[in-house]
């Protein structure tokens, strides 16, 4: 028999590792892009100028809290611009028709919740189909109801109280930055301090082992996606509060903006790894070299080929790095 | 010097971590069948890996026909004639019998280089013919038998000319018969003067084949012997290093009542009118060959799967499991069979793989508390005798047996009543495979019942109080483990229908 061994459970703290992390880097980042927006514009570094930047792509934002959980996951979901339009076509025409404006946002959110918990079941029903591809059909079909609704036209006429959402200050920080942080802080908790959380996390690296230690795997899915879909119609919310009006074709494209967003901010791909403060980082860094960009007048499809150039070099230097650790841990 | 085809000498081979091989020798005459035996982890799969060249030595030399040669691949060492058949057959069940003989090797026309299948297919029927197996080289490889799948590797083995032919346990999933056929196949291969390096568990492989066995045991060579000189205790000291009885713990406590009790259970498929019952302090062992049903049946009492048919009794009451967490809930634990792929997250350190299946305990609310986990983390892992040393090492970072005694320390989170362990000491050193033995009789003596499902004859007949055996989805014998002997059970395991 052997002696009894000690196993440590306290956690070292090691001053290399803790700096040696991606959202160390997102901060670094998004310095480099306000120093530059800073030069770029003597407006830009006032404080109401970036809380007034912060508006106008906060609106997408919420979304990137729970795409942060389905990534981690190893799933993907493209349906949600769409389930944000036939959320916001649904609120506007329930409205347009008599509906209170309370009881229509919460037809929004209902409406948003019953698309993601499709998604999840249609993905967790049918497991040889790779959610890419569930949502790319029900991208397709969320999208034709809301034109089936509402046609090729517009509606609005929101009472006055709603636009608060889109464009009111408590004090001189827009409502809508503090209800991100809020929400953020929220979905922060839920991915690193819960069971809930905890689960993601596994199922993202080995769903099978989960399975075996008795976690309800379809039931975490189902859950999430069904978070996503109430997250794209909080994006109604806040965006048609800002639009003032809504069409079958609002946030055309808002998936890919919301899914660089999350990869910039080291959530793999490959599932299982990522933090949602580094998400939240690059939510700024992203919205502000937007902005900036804008400021100077570069052309919107420049923009797009800068955030696109980003996010590759994004997407490598954590896969370089990593193998450079796994060699040397090997010949440790 | 060149009476040898094959001669190593003072091989070494390291591992990051472990030495995999340590100055072992081995030497093979032409037209020679020799034994090589070991338990699992002895360094046999290794030591066949640098022989073909899949693995090169850090030390020592290889002579083959007299003259040194390294490989750098098993292209090189396939040139020179060395083929090996391995345990698991790697071949390709969609394609043809004559395309998986010649695969990398195929037949072309010399200018146009257009494959040449009538000359394939009738060198492949005469190489077939030869050994005397009746094989259509047209069919497809996947719907032969096991046993002439093995064949048809041999064939392949014998189109390139092999001079020396490795078997890594050819007879493992064959009946008697199908054995015999291999018997006699290898047999007239050492008359035509290939030599044969022959690697099995089964005793009976040896005493009829072999002229003489060398032993491996914890990566070093610890002898050759002339099969017919050495006794069959001596060759099993050789191997284990210990007397027969200290392998296994001694049983202790006594059995109580019943606790799970299985009634026809059944699974289109895969088990039919599987019934066994298993008692408080009771190891019940669930053996048969690979495929039996045996982890099928276990899943199904566990909730990964249903059963079609039958009833499940927890003490006393029918029970229905839609989900492994009932059946957790319930008490009854299931250690899986793949522990990589079922058992663990890789990446994650022994304290979170520890405390996956139990949550809910170090939470309220759904709120992690972290301080709980590391010590409930903590306490498990010096239980079980992790070697690690803190309970943020990965998982990854660990061997096969601490590996195992992680997935072990995830299921004492539990608080079970019925533990179910899938081929626990698959691929485990002997060192943790005895710790888990002796963590098996101390759950027992804690009144846990234990199902243990295990190919592994020894640890069969040690460990367990009950033997049910199982072969073809149906349970064929439940024996006392009292004087059983280890011919009795294969009876049971392989005996054909007639």
């Amino acid at each position: 028999m052997e002696t009894k061994r000690i196993v440590s459970n306290k956690k070292e703290f090691n001053l290399k590792k803790f700096f040696f992390q991606w959202e160390w880097m997102l901060v670094a980042v998004f310095i480099i892009i306000n120093i530059i927006n800073t030069n770029l514009s003597p407006y830009y570094l006032s404080f109401g100028g970036i809380m007034d930047a912060t508006m106008t792509f906060l609106d997408k934002a919420f979304m990137v809290l729970p795409m942060v959980l389905i990534i981690i996951l190893g799933d993907i979901d493209i349906s949600i611009a769409s389930t944000t339009a036939l959320s916001s076509v649904i609120m506007a025409v329930a409205y347009n028709m008599g509906l209170p404006m309370p009881l229509a946002v919460l037809l929004a959110l209902t409406v948003g919740a019953v698309c993601g918990m499709t998604n999840g079941i249609l993905i967790v029903k049918f497991k040889e189909l790779p959610a890419m591809i569930v949502t790319l059909s029900t991208m397709i079909i969320y999208r034709g109801i809301a034109y089936i609704i509402l046609e090729d036209q517009a509606a609005g006429k929101f009472p006055s109280w709603y636009s608060y959402l889109g464009w009111g200050y408590v004090g001189k920080i827009p409502f809508m930055l503090i209800a991100f942080i809020l929400i953020a802080v929220l979905f922060g908790l839920l991915l690193h301090k819960t069971t809930f959380g905890r689960s993601v996390y596994g199922m993202g690296n080995n769903i099978t082992a989960c399975r075996y230690s008795g976690i309800k795997t379809d039931h975490i899915k189902v859950a999430v996606f069904t978070l996503m879909g109430i997250m794209a119609s909080v994006t109604a919310l806040f965006l048609t509060s800002r639009t003032g009006s809504t069409r079958p074709n609002v946030a055309i494209g808002y998936e890919m903006d919301v899914i660089a967003m999350v990869v910039l901010g080291g959530i793999s791909t490959l599932g299982g790894r990522g933090k949602m403060l580094g998400a939240v980082i690059s939510v700024f860094i992203i919205g502000l070299l937007r902005y900036g960009l804008g400021l100077i007048n570069v052309p919107a499809q420049a923009l797009m080929i800068i955030i696109g150039i980003i996010l590759i070099v994004a997407v490598t230097i954590p896969n370089i790095n990593l193998n450079g650790f796994k060699k040397k841990r090997l010949a440790a | 010097m060149s009476e040898y085809i094959l001669e190593l000498k003072g091989i070494t081979k390291i591992f990051p971590g472990v030495k995999a091989l340590n100055q072992v020798n081995f030497n093979l005459a032409k037209g020679e069948i020799h034994a090589l035996m070991g338990e699992n982890g002895a360094g046999k799969s290794t030591f066949i890996k640098v022989i073909t060249g899949v693995h090169a030595p850090d030390e020592g030399e290889m002579y083959f026909e007299g003259e040194k040669v390294t490989f750098k691949n098993t292209r090189e060492s396939q040139k020179l004639g060395i083929a090996a058949i391995y345990q698991h057959v790697t071949n390709y069940p969609d394609l043809s019998v004559t395309e998986n003989i010649f695969i990398g090797h195929e037949k072309v026309s010399p200018r146009t280089k257009r494959i040449l299948w009538n000359d394939m297919h009738k060198k492949a029927k005469e190489l077939l013919d030869s050994i005397g197996a009746n094989i259509d080289p047209k069919v497809q490889m996947g719907t032969l038998s096991v046993a002439e799948q093995q064949i048809v590797e041999i064939a392949k083995a014998l189109s390139m000319d092999a001079k020396v032919i490795i078997m890594d346990e050819p007879t493992a999933a064959l009946t008697k018969t199908e054995s015999e056929q291999l018997y006699k196949i290898a047999e007239q291969l050492r008359d035509s003067g290939v030599s044969i390096i022959l690697i099995s568990h089964r005793f009976e492989d040896m005493y009829r084949l072999a002229t003489r066995v060398t032993v491996f045991r914890d990566a070093q060579y610890i002898g050759c012997w002339g099969v017919n000189e050495i006794s069959n205790e001596k060759l099993i000291f050789a191997m284990v290093g210990r007397e027969m009885t200290q392998l296994f713990p001694p049983r202790q406590g006594k059995i109580g009542k019943e606790v799970l009790k299985v009634e026809g259970l059944s699974q289109t498929g895969y088990f039919a009118d599987v019934s066994f019952s298993v008692r408080q302090g009771e190891i019940l062992a669930l053996t048969g060959l690979v495929g039996a049903g045996r982890t099928e049946v276990c899943e199904s009492i566990f909730g990964i799967t249903k059963p079609d048919k039958g009833k499940i009794y927890f003490e006393g009451k029918e029970i229905k499991i839609n989900e492994p967490l009932e059946a957790m809930n319930m008490g009854i634990g299931y250690l899986p069979e793949d522990r990589q792929k079922q058992g663990l997250i890789l990446q994650w350190g022994i304290g979170k793989n520890i405390t996956l299946s139990t949550l809910s305990q170090i939470s309220k609310a759904g709120w992690l508390n972290e301080k709980k986990e590391a010590e409930v983390a903590k306490t498990l892992a010096e239980k079980v005798t992790v070697k690690a040393t803190s309970i943020f090492d990965t998982a990854d970072s660990l061997s096969g047996g601490n590996q195992q005694k992680v997935v072990v320390a995830k299921l004492l989170a539990s608080e079970l009543k019925v533990i179910i362990l899938d081929e626990p000491t698959k691929g485990v050193d002997v060192g943790a495979k005895y710790a888990i033995y002796e963590i098996m009789r101390e759950l027992a003596k804690q009144d846990y019942a234990i199902i243990m499902v295990s190919s592994e004859m020894p640890e069969v007949l040690g460990m367990s109080d009950r033997i049910a055996v199982m072969r073809d989805g149906r349970i064929t014998a439940t024996l006392e483990a009292d004087g059983i002997s280890q011919e009795k059970i294969l009876e049971f395991a392989m005996l054909e229908k007639e």
